[in-house]
């Protein structure tokens, strides 16, 4: 049984993990590749234009690798989570199958008008594509994270006697309190990713002395994208987000921020420390007094309940993890904002292209993004383990009853082993789309 | 409301596999019959603008069966859990193989990649035939042995094959000559299909070949649905007691006829679509007599202990099927716009499209 429930979490996490790479990117790219085609029609300045199909080309590949990962998690729910499909389908099946309906087919629809459309459609029409795009992307993460929401905080239904989750108020799935503040700050940090990307290319660009006119075009827009969705993603978003955990998860609160004592007089804020689980507290631990009271409850001295506060069996399962991965996401969060501030400053000064040493630094800041919102991502769900359906349904109760875990090994074997290859080339399909830049043409004939 | 959410899911189902299924197809063609890298490239730019939307029907597909009929979602996805994680397997090979083909021009880079595209689309169609047999011939649910129940009612898991390849067998696989027997009939079909969407969607001088290949096929299938239709009844006992009720239903089987038996006109067609149109209905109306054959079971228990998986008892509760009706409605509405509009701005012949050159 316990390695049954192992390998089912395995495939999952991995398999949503690696799926999560390419919408994270693709969400925030869409709307700028939406304001590129926008600027080129207020502006008519063909390289707006061009910018706007080269970062297309980017998105048309991750959204073909969005497409091929994300129909395995759509499978998964029935084949390693029967169980859990078979007690809460009736709800959550409702914003899954409004995801296939509405979002899918206007986003793959009028993307490949978009970019097999330009010279049917007319500038206008194109853009209008484009739009349509972005719309679908952000329609479709916004249904998952209601079905998210649902499991953090379930809304609108009622248990019946063999224990199914019935529906019986279907406009409470999208009023629930956990759906906007997640949402929105999920979409931020998509933004994040996206234009962390686009600086990067630029700075690339400007570093290697090639396409220097987009080059710069591109650190501008990344920088300023960056700059507001790096604020957004902590203020209001992020605190709206931790605001909901303390109020509808105080154990889980603790356990991220690393709470073992309730405090008298106010909590500190733990910047970093090694969880030790055996003794109850933080290791190594560098604190500032009272700013968590203030940040939760804007006073000083708010009590803010630690985790022994809590019975032991109401503990996430895995308090470490669950700690790490928040305090990873707020650490780059912190990072990012310095340095989009700092970028912004020297860009309104008229010297962010020259300061070259800023320029490896948005270079190599690539990867970070995708880590903060995968630590995000581990955050809210290890945060709501043990449970599948938050206080009502455990994890071990949703597994598939049928498949051992031979079976379900196998096939997570078989997982790793293919996205590892699709990885790979992923990364060298986009090294060869940047290496010949924003000017090459898209080729209609041979 | 259950039975108007089975006949959209069935519905939803049979566009998809006539999409996707033009697109295996086309691979199977690809795989078989084109010898020139133009033909090649033909083949690839007929179905490059289409193959992730079409698959956008799989996800639909999916959507929809978890939201109207969870039970029977949680049921098969999960005793289908092997040949459903590969079917996963062969749509990203296939993906990566259609996508990343034209990414390096080499030799041996582009003959890799073609083989994958290939081999996952002939593997896929006979993937999807097999499922189609393991639905008709039905399942052990609640894992019964020796007349008691090891699992909950409508739970079961399959092996990939049993030893003696025998549908009846106590000891029932994914694999035997029933659902192989379907599979070759999907992969003929398909063949048909993608051939004849080819044909449609370029203008190379392959298409003349296409149709002489789809002219014998044609006599391989026509054998191929007599032979499977003739052993049916060993599996499956008096499979048209439905049809002998309810007399319309025969529109299904006379749609699957005539669009078998016009395809042997291929070679007189004046218009590109309308060997496409033929298989379409063709598959369409063979699928529909199959759906209409079972109903209302939509996975049969080959047990005597636990009942078969219906319509009525696999449906979610009546609240979320109606309020579902309001939002599918609209969403309906938006699928036929988007569709409409897509096959007005991509109409024609599609040989300049550049698939895979960008």
């Amino acid at each position: 049984m316990e390695d049954m429930i192992l390998y089912n979490r395995l495939q999952f996490a991995f398999t949503i993990t690696f799926h999560y790479l390419f919408p994270q990117l693709t969400m925030g790219l869409s709307l700028m590749i939406v304001y590129f085609k926008w600027k080129f029609l207020r502006t008519e300045n063909e390289d707006y234009n061009h910018a706007s199909k080269f970062w297309m080309k980017i998105f048309a590949l991750n959204f073909a690798m969005g497409v091929v990962t994300g129909i395995p998690m759509e499978f998964q729910f029935g084949t390693n989570w029967a169980k859990f499909s078979e007690l809460t389908g009736s709800v959550i099946g409702q914003t899954l199958a409004m995801e296939g309906m509405f979002s899918f087919f206007l986003e793959s629809s009028f993307l490949g008008m978009f970019i097999f459309g330009e010279k049917l459609l007319g500038h206008r029409l194109h853009f209008l594509t484009g739009l349509l795009v972005f719309i679908g992307s952000w329609a479709s993460g916004f249904l998952i994270i209601a079905t998210h929401s649902w499991m953090q905080h379930p809304v609108g239904y009622e248990i019946l006697e063999n224990g199914k989750f019935v529906l019986n108020n279907f406009s409470a799935l999208f009023s629930n309190p956990w759906l906007w503040p997640s949402y929105l700050h999920n979409q931020a940090g998509s933004l994040i990713t996206s234009s962390f990307f686009v600086a990067a290319i630029g700075a690339f660009y400007l570093l290697s002395n090639k396409h220097s006119r987009f080059g710069k075009l591109f650190v501008k827009t990344g920088v300023i994208f960056g700059l507001i969705s790096s604020i957004i993603v902590a203020f209001p978003t992020g605190d709206w987000a931790a605001k909901n955990v303390v109020k509808y998860q105080p154990v889980t609160f603790a356990a991220m921020e690393g709470i073992f004592e309730t405090e008298k007089g106010g909590a500190e804020i733990i910047l970093v420390g090694q969880p030790d689980m055996i003794n109850k507290k933080i290791d190594n631990k560098i604190a500032v007094p009272n700013i968590l009271s203030f940040l939760t409850y804007q006073r000083w001295d708010a009590e803010i309940k630690g985790l022994n506060e809590f019975d032991e069996s109401l503990h996430p399962t895995n308090v470490p993890g669950l700690y790490y991965a928040y305090h990873i996401m707020v650490g780059l969060g912190t990072i990012f904002i310095g340095i989009m501030v700092l970028a912004t400053f020297l860009l309104w000064k008229n010297r962010l292209y020259q300061t070259k040493w800023l320029l490896w630094v948005l270079m190599f800041m690539i990867p970070f993004p995708y880590i903060a919102n995968t630590a995000g991502w581990y955050t809210a769900e290890l945060g709501r383990q043990p449970w599948l359906v938050y206080n009502l349904m455990l994890m071990r109760d949703g597994i598939s009853p049928t498949v051992s875990s031979g079976n379900a090994l196998f096939t997570l074997l078989g997982f790793v082993g293919l996205y590892l290859l699709l990885g790979l080339l992923f990364l060298l399909l986009v090294a060869k789309i940047v290496r010949k830049g924003p000017e090459a043409p898209i080729v209609l004939k041979q | 409301m259950e039975i108007f959410w089975f006949v959209v899911l069935m519905f939803m189902l049979a566009v998809y596999v006539i999409l996707d299924g033009y697109d295996f197809g086309a691979g199977i063609v690809h795989l078989f019959f084109t010898k020139s890298e133009e033909e090649k490239k033909a083949v690839t730019n007929a179905i490059g603008p289409f193959w992730d939307a079409n698959e956008v029907w799989l996800i639909a597909v999916g959507g929809v069966l978890f939201f109207a009929f969870p039970t029977l979602y949680a049921s098969a996805f999960s005793g289908f859990y092997l040949p459903l994680i590969m079917v996963l397997w062969l749509l990203i090979f296939r993906a990566i193989g259609l996508e990343l083909r034209g990414q390096i021009h080499n030799r041996l880079w582009e003959k890799l990649w073609d083989k994958a595209f290939g081999i996952a689309s002939l593997l896929l169609a006979l993937f999807f035939g097999v499922a189609l047999g393991n639905v008709v011939r039905g399942v052990n649910l609640g894992m019964v042995e020796n007349g008691v129940s090891t699992q909950e009612s409508h739970y079961f898991f399959l092996a990939l094959w049993n030893p003696t390849l025998d549908p009846l067998a106590e000891q029932q696989g994914v694999i035997d000559w029933f659902t192989v027997l379907l599979g070759i009939v999907a992969v003929v079909t398909l063949t048909i299909h993608g051939a004849n969407w080819v044909i449609f969607k370029t203008s190379t001088h392959l298409n003349a070949r296409l149709r002489n290949v789809i002219y014998k096929l044609n006599f391989v299938l026509l054998g191929l649905v007599l032979l499977s239709a003739s052993l049916w009844h060993f599996v499956k006992p008096f499979p048209l007691v439905n049809l002998r009720t309810h007399y319309w239903l025969w529109v299904f089987p006379i749609m699957a006829a005539i669009g078998l038996l016009g395809q042997f006109w291929i070679k007189k067609f004046k218009k590109d679509l309308t060997g496409f149109l033929f298989s379409a209905m063709f598959i369409f109306g063979s699928f529909a007599t199959t759906v209409a054959s079972m109903f209302p079971n939509l996975l049969p228990s080959t047990n005597g202990v636990n009942p078969s998986l219906t319509v009525q008892n696999m449906a979610a509760p009546e609240y979320g099927l109606s309020v579902g009706v309001y939002w599918f409605v609209i969403a309906a509405i938006l699928v036929i716009l988007y569709t409409v509009i897509q096959f007005r701005v991509f109409k024609g012949k599609m040989d300049d499209v550049g698939y895979g050159d960008h």
